[in-house]
């Protein structure tokens, strides 16, 4: 920190003389305040208060997170009670979508396996987007062959044919040992976030090699800030919003991916279940119990519809171009 | 271009061993004892765990292992199963179905993700745009599997329309609806690109600058529209067909195809690593090189791309 004194001086003759700036800290502060406008990051959610397609998408969103945490409220029924005298009962006035196959309530497993789909789409997105934004914005400011490097690895783990891989990944895992409902959720989201994380790097390396070409990244550095503080403040702030799109949109990718992997036996089981291993349960019997695969397919179509919409419209609202 | 195709192929060869030493230890290395229920009901006899050691190389160190495997491989020995088929006639028998799959899929989602891509595209807001956006979104939310399993029961057991299961020769023909089903998610990606093409290409000033010439309107659609709007869906197209080629797993398991995706999944049920190794490497392989021709491409398709 030996010439931003020089370098910030230099800036503050051009403007008001009280304005004391010292370190480079402090220069973006001044210049964010006098009334600019607004950020693109409110301008957007401006844009997005507006759109019918993301209050739709919000409150089904919404609800579901309501479900997810309590899904006593929606229902009275032990979603594990069996009574064989109702299997495979179509839908009536008692069960609203029926019985499976063991006499449990297809309602009541439906609203408490909410947790389990939402829980693996959350913690698979969140868990590639944090491993593909930190790698991905580290090989985009590094360059070089730190960047050579990150993506041939990244594209290693891309070459991998999805299902398989993840068949692979969870065959280990399963015969590893692991189980309870936890550990199994940690593992279908550890071989999802695995095969998926060089998506989210691609995106945020694109996106940090054009902002570090900025003017403000070079007025920054010029101004002697640390390599840590133009990725923290300045970088970040200005990749992030591809990324998020990416996710919001992953997620729902996700929870689709966590039900073709119980559907092939190898995702959720037991204490975990989730609308996959529902539709799962009921491939054998869908001519005779059609409701068996109906609804908890419905659910898990409605869910990922609404994810998919959501990332739909924050990326309308973050498009100058699409206004 | 030369140096630009030479450099690329250098860069595939580590990807390639990346990927498959990747799949080789994850298929290997799998904790416990690799013999256990084998045999049946009684222990594995010593003669036949030596056997299958020395056979599979299992003394070696996992790194080894590896490098004596694809040094077999690199001579067209792709190694024998447990019970001593051999791995490579599996994988041909196998493998035209699943190419066949992957290319009725790509010919159906081109063809109708390209015509709703277009018609939307070029006419603007209206009932037909929404009914696209509609049902591209619906496709995009509902997984393959639910897809394939209610095709199958409504054309299949409801109104019989089509065989359920596909029969072992896979005819063209019986692959028409397990490809519509593999390639409905790609169909909405292309039809939703082809409309964003066409509705961003459309404002461009080339466009005006032919309407200002006073080029005539099937011209102006049909020489600079749509081939400057293509290219992006062309590449996706192309990258879909490597893709296709190894994630048919779920559609070949629902249909009853005997493709590669049902023999690598059976493969990896029985622990049959030799099965899954083979094939990943042949799938990587394709997956790599599709990709490469698709960046070569590219500049033939786009004169303004110039590698060097």
């Amino acid at each position: 920190m030996t010439d931003p004194t020089a370098a910030a001086a230099g800036s503050t003759a051009t403007r008001d003389s009280e304005s004391y700036v010292i370190a480079a800290e402090h220069v973006e502060d001044v210049v964010a305040k006098p009334g600019k406008p607004r950020s693109l990051a409110s301008d957007a959610w401006h844009d997005l208060r507006r759109r019918p397609l993301f209050a739709v998408a919000g409150s089904v969103i919404l609800l579901l997170v309501i479900v997810a945490l309590f899904p006593g409220l929606f229902t009275d029924a032990d979603p594990d009670l069996k009574n064989l005298a109702h299997t495979r009962e179509p839908p009536s006035g008692d069960a609203w979508f029926g019985y499976d196959l063991q006499g449990r309530d297809v309602y009541a497993r439906v609203v408490y396996g909410t947790r389990w789909s939402l829980l693996v789409g959350l913690g698979a997105a969140v868990v590639t987007v944090l491993l593909g934004s930190v790698l991905g914005i580290f090989a985009g400011f590094a360059g070089g062959w730190v960047d050579g490097l990150l993506s041939r690895i990244g594209e290693i783990f891309f070459g991998l044919p999805f299902v398989l891989g993840a068949i692979v990944i969870l065959t280990l895992f399963r015969n590893a040992g692991v189980s309870g409902a936890l550990p199994i959720v940690g593992a279908v989201v550890a071989s999802l976030a695995v095969l998926s994380w060089p998506v989210a790097m691609r995106i945020m390396r694109s996106a940090a090699i054009a902002a570090k070409q900025q003017d403000y990244v070079k007025a920054a550095r010029a101004l002697g800030a640390r390599p840590a503080r133009i990725v923290f403040r300045h970088l970040l702030p200005n990749c992030l919003a591809p990324v998020l799109v990416y996710a919001t949109i992953a997620l729902g990718a996700f929870i689709g991916a966590e039900a073709t992997l119980s559907f092939l036996g190898i995702g959720l089981r037991d204490p975990a279940v989730s609308w996959g291993v529902m539709i799962a349960d009921s491939r054998n019997f869908v001519r005779v119990a059609p409701h068996m695969l109906l609804f908890p397919a419905g659910f898990l179509t409605v869910t990922v519809l609404a994810f998919v919409m959501l990332g739909d419209a924050v990326r309308e609202a973050l498009d100058p171009k699409m206004r | 271009m030369g140096r630009y195709v030479l450099r690329r192929l250098l860069q595939l060869i580590p990807v390639f061993i990346g990927c498959t030493f990747l799949i080789y230890v994850l298929v290997w290395s799998i904790p416990g004892n690799p013999f256990a229920g084998m045999c049946g009901e009684r222990p594995c006899p010593d003669s036949f765990i030596a056997m299958m050691t020395d056979k599979y190389n299992l003394d070696d160190n996992v790194v080894v292992q590896y490098f004596k495997y694809m040094g077999n491989l690199l001579t067209g020995d792709f190694g024998e199963t447990f019970s001593g088929l051999d791995v490579g006639e599996l994988i041909s028998l196998r493998y035209p179905v699943s190419v066949r799959l992957a290319l009725v899929a790509v010919a159906i989602e081109a063809v109708i993700g390209l015509v709703a891509g277009i018609l939307t595209g070029l006419r603007g807001r209206g009932f037909l745009d929404n009914l696209v956006l509609v049902s591209t979104l619906f496709l995009i939310a509902i997984p393959t599997f639910v897809t394939g399993f209610v095709i199958q029961i409504l054309l299949g057991f409801q109104w019989e329309i089509m065989t359920p299961t596909v029969s072992s020769e896979a005819n063209w023909s019986e692959l028409i609806i397990p490809g519509f089903v593999l390639g409905s998610l790609s169909m909405a990606y292309v039809s939703r690109l082809t409309r964003t093409s066409i509705a961003e290409n459309k404002r461009s000033d080339y466009i005006r600058t032919a309407l200002a010439k006073g080029q005539p309107q099937r011209r102006i659609v049909w020489v600079h529209l749509l081939r400057n709007s293509v290219i992006p869906v062309l590449t996706f197209l192309g990258t879909d067909i490597g893709t296709l080629m190894g994630g048919a797993i779920v559609t070949e398991g629902i249909f009853g195809i005997n493709g590669v995706g049902r023999l690598v999944y059976d493969g990896i049920l029985s622990k049959e690593g030799v099965i899954v190794t083979g094939v990943v490497v042949l799938l990587v392989l394709v997956f790599l090189v599709i990709n490469l021709i698709i960046d070569l491409l590219y500049a033939v398709l786009d004169p303004r791309i110039r590698y060097d």
